[in-house]
């Protein structure tokens, strides 16, 4: 896999073998959250729903004591330049991982291992003759729909964007997006509907044409079980963008293992984290969140 | 190359039991896995006779320096291991040696008869901490149970036998001698250290299975004082795992009697750490005294 290698929409990436530096080009604020952008020297371009393991060069592991692991985040966006790829990140300082990420600068070097995991799969690969996309997002969970929205919009696929935020403190990442596009609601009411996003969504899916598109959702597990469940209730495909503390992210430690319907666990990082909804009992993952 | 119970290796660094899924890393990284495979030989996951599921979630804890995980042995089962990974496993560019844990006698032979029968295995690793279920005693823990284990299993195979002591016993002296005196060709030391975690939102135990076992360079000390102790007695090769996470620390392992060292959780934050350690300890000055 070369750098910038062409991928059909929806296809997994595979990734470089090994952990790599990175130089953190920017850190922006953004409604309470951070964007930060790194330059990946080796590429390649990430599938949409895909992410990395993000630790960085100093002030983390070793001698320093917590943050020790790498912390998984999903990719919001990534551009080939000059140099390398540039991957964005989304960030809300929650602990002493996120704390980290949050306070980089611009020249700070940034281990990544990556892209990993299962991405988004295009409509038509989950749906037979799905046409389009809806995608629901709440919170730091509006990160790998951004990047999915272009993958869509590029491959020629329709797709309305939902997002939702708690309040104002809580709103950030809508500079991912293209703000005309997108209808928001926000628990508190400062933006768009005063309520949850699957209220949004239970409108959209009383619609004529929900049969033609698929749901992807990405967002805390309770919006996730709504999404999986409204789906469900109406038999419209969904995807839903999973989390589980994670040591490794590529199948090593087997911690992000989640309960699956069939009967066992799948790991997250293998096998997910993007996962179809009629594949899981329940999205409320016991130890996500941490 | 170095010479360990037979077995030609290119150099002193394998990945510990459980620590490292080859099969799920050729999915995520590709051939360049194999190209770049970052141990000397290969330790699979505990084998048990039945499939296991392994614990419920949460499964994972990051401590200061560490990792407390309660993954709860998921395998294939015996039958699966064999139909389904090891020919997958065969294909690694390096001897495979192959890690098996039953609660019986009878359980342990099985296992060691279906794997060492198979030319693809080069060695056993017998995991000893679990209870045999006639007595009730930890394998692990009791020289005699130990002793008894290794005479059941020794004339069934010609294959070297290591096995893996646990670290939660006053002294792992005593069961490191038993085991050589039923025959282990190799012992291999630590395993994780019991620990707990509480939930910091309700002070109820984190981890799905209860307790769990600590990891990474919070227990690199404890198992060093382990390796010198178990490596200056014993007259068998020694395999020292710990928290080895540097060229520095597997030289320091080396220089207390190890001829091997294993590598784990340091994978978690870097899959080639393997590769890296492995070069670091080869420009290591001279080795340290135990």
């Amino acid at each position: 896999m070369t750098a910038g290698a062409a991928q059909g929409l929806g296809e997994r990436v595979v990734a470089p073998f090994g952990r790599r530096l990175c130089e953190v080009t920017r850190n922006l604020e953004s409604g309470g959250y951070r964007i930060f952008s790194a330059l990946d020297p080796v590429g390649p371009m990430p599938a949409a729903g895909q992410f990395y393991m993000l630790a960085t060069d100093s002030g983390w592991g070793g001698n320093e004591g917590r943050p020790y692991l790498a912390r998984a985040f999903s990719v919001a966006d990534a551009e080939q330049q000059a140099g390398g790829v540039r991957l964005d990140f989304l960030v809300q300082a929650v602990g002493p991982g996120t704390t980290r990420l949050t306070g980089l600068e611009a020249g700070e070097g940034l281990w990544i291992h990556g892209p990993l995991g299962r991405p988004f799969s295009a409509p038509r690969e989950v749906a037979e003759g799905a046409a389009g996309a809806i995608l629901v997002g709440g919170g730091i969970g509006v990160a790998p729909l951004a990047i999915w929205r272009r993958q869509l919009l590029a491959a020629g696929v329709p797709a309305r964007v939902l997002l939702g935020f708690r309040d104002r403190a809580n709103s950030g990442g809508l500079d991912l997006f293209d703000c005309s596009e997108v209808r928001l609601a926000s628990e508190d009411g400062h933006t768009g509907h005063r309520g949850f996003v699957t209220d949004l969504l239970a409108v959209l899916l009383e619609g004529d044409d929900t049969g033609t598109a698929v749901v992807y959702a990405c967002g805390p597990p309770a919006m996730l079980e709504a999404v999986r469940g409204m789906c469900a209730e109406r038999g419209v495909t969904c995807e839903l963008a999973m989390e589980a503390p994670m040591a490794c992210g590529f199948g090593a430690c087997f911690g992000c293992a989640i309960p699956v319907r069939s009967g066992g666990f799948m790991r997250l990082c293998v096998d997910g984290p993007v996962v179809r909804g009629d594949e899981i009992e329940t999205a409320l993952v016991a130890g996500s969140g941490h | 190359m170095i010479d360990f119970c037979g077995i030609e290796l290119r150099h002193p660094v394998i990945n510990g039991s459980g620590t490292f899924d080859a099969i799920a890393a050729r999915r995520v990284f590709g051939d360049q896995l194999l190209d770049e495979f970052p141990f000397s030989a290969f330790v699979s996951k505990t084998i048990t006779p039945e499939p296991r599921a392994g614990n419920p979630p949460p499964r994972l804890w990051e401590t200061p320096s560490g990792l407390i995980n309660s993954i709860g042995l998921p395998n294939k089962g015996l039958d699966g291991f064999l139909a389904d990974d090891l020919p997958q496993l065969a294909e690694l560019p390096v001897p495979l040696i192959v890690s098996v844990m039953g609660t019986s006698h009878d359980q342990f032979a099985l296992l060691v008869e279906g794997v060492g029968g198979r030319e693809e295995v080069e060695a056993i690793e017998l995991n000893v901490s679990c209870p045999n279920v006639k007595s009730g005693l930890i394998v692990g823990e009791s020289p005699d149970e130990a002793r008894s284990l290794l005479e059941t299993v020794r004339p069934l195979t010609e294959k070297p036998l290591l096995v893996k002591l646990t670290p939660n016993v006053a002294d792992p002296v005593p069961v490191a001698e038993a085991a050589v005196e039923g025959g282990a060709d190799s012992i291999s030391l630590i395993n994780t250290l019991r620990a707990s975690a509480l939930a910091p939102e309700t002070g109820e135990p984190w981890l799905g299975g209860g307790t769990g076992g600590l990891s990474g360079p919070a227990v690199k000390a404890v198992a060093l004082a382990r390796v010198n102790a178990v490596a200056s007695t014993v007259s068998v090769p020694v395999v020292a795992m710990g928290g080895i996470s540097t060229g520095r620390d597997a030289a320091e392992m080396i220089g207390a009697g190890a001829s091997l060292v294993a590598v784990g959780t340091e994978s978690f934050r870097d899959p080639a750490a393997g590769s890296r350690i492995a070069e670091e300890l080869a420009r290591e000055p001279a080795r340290i005294s135990g």
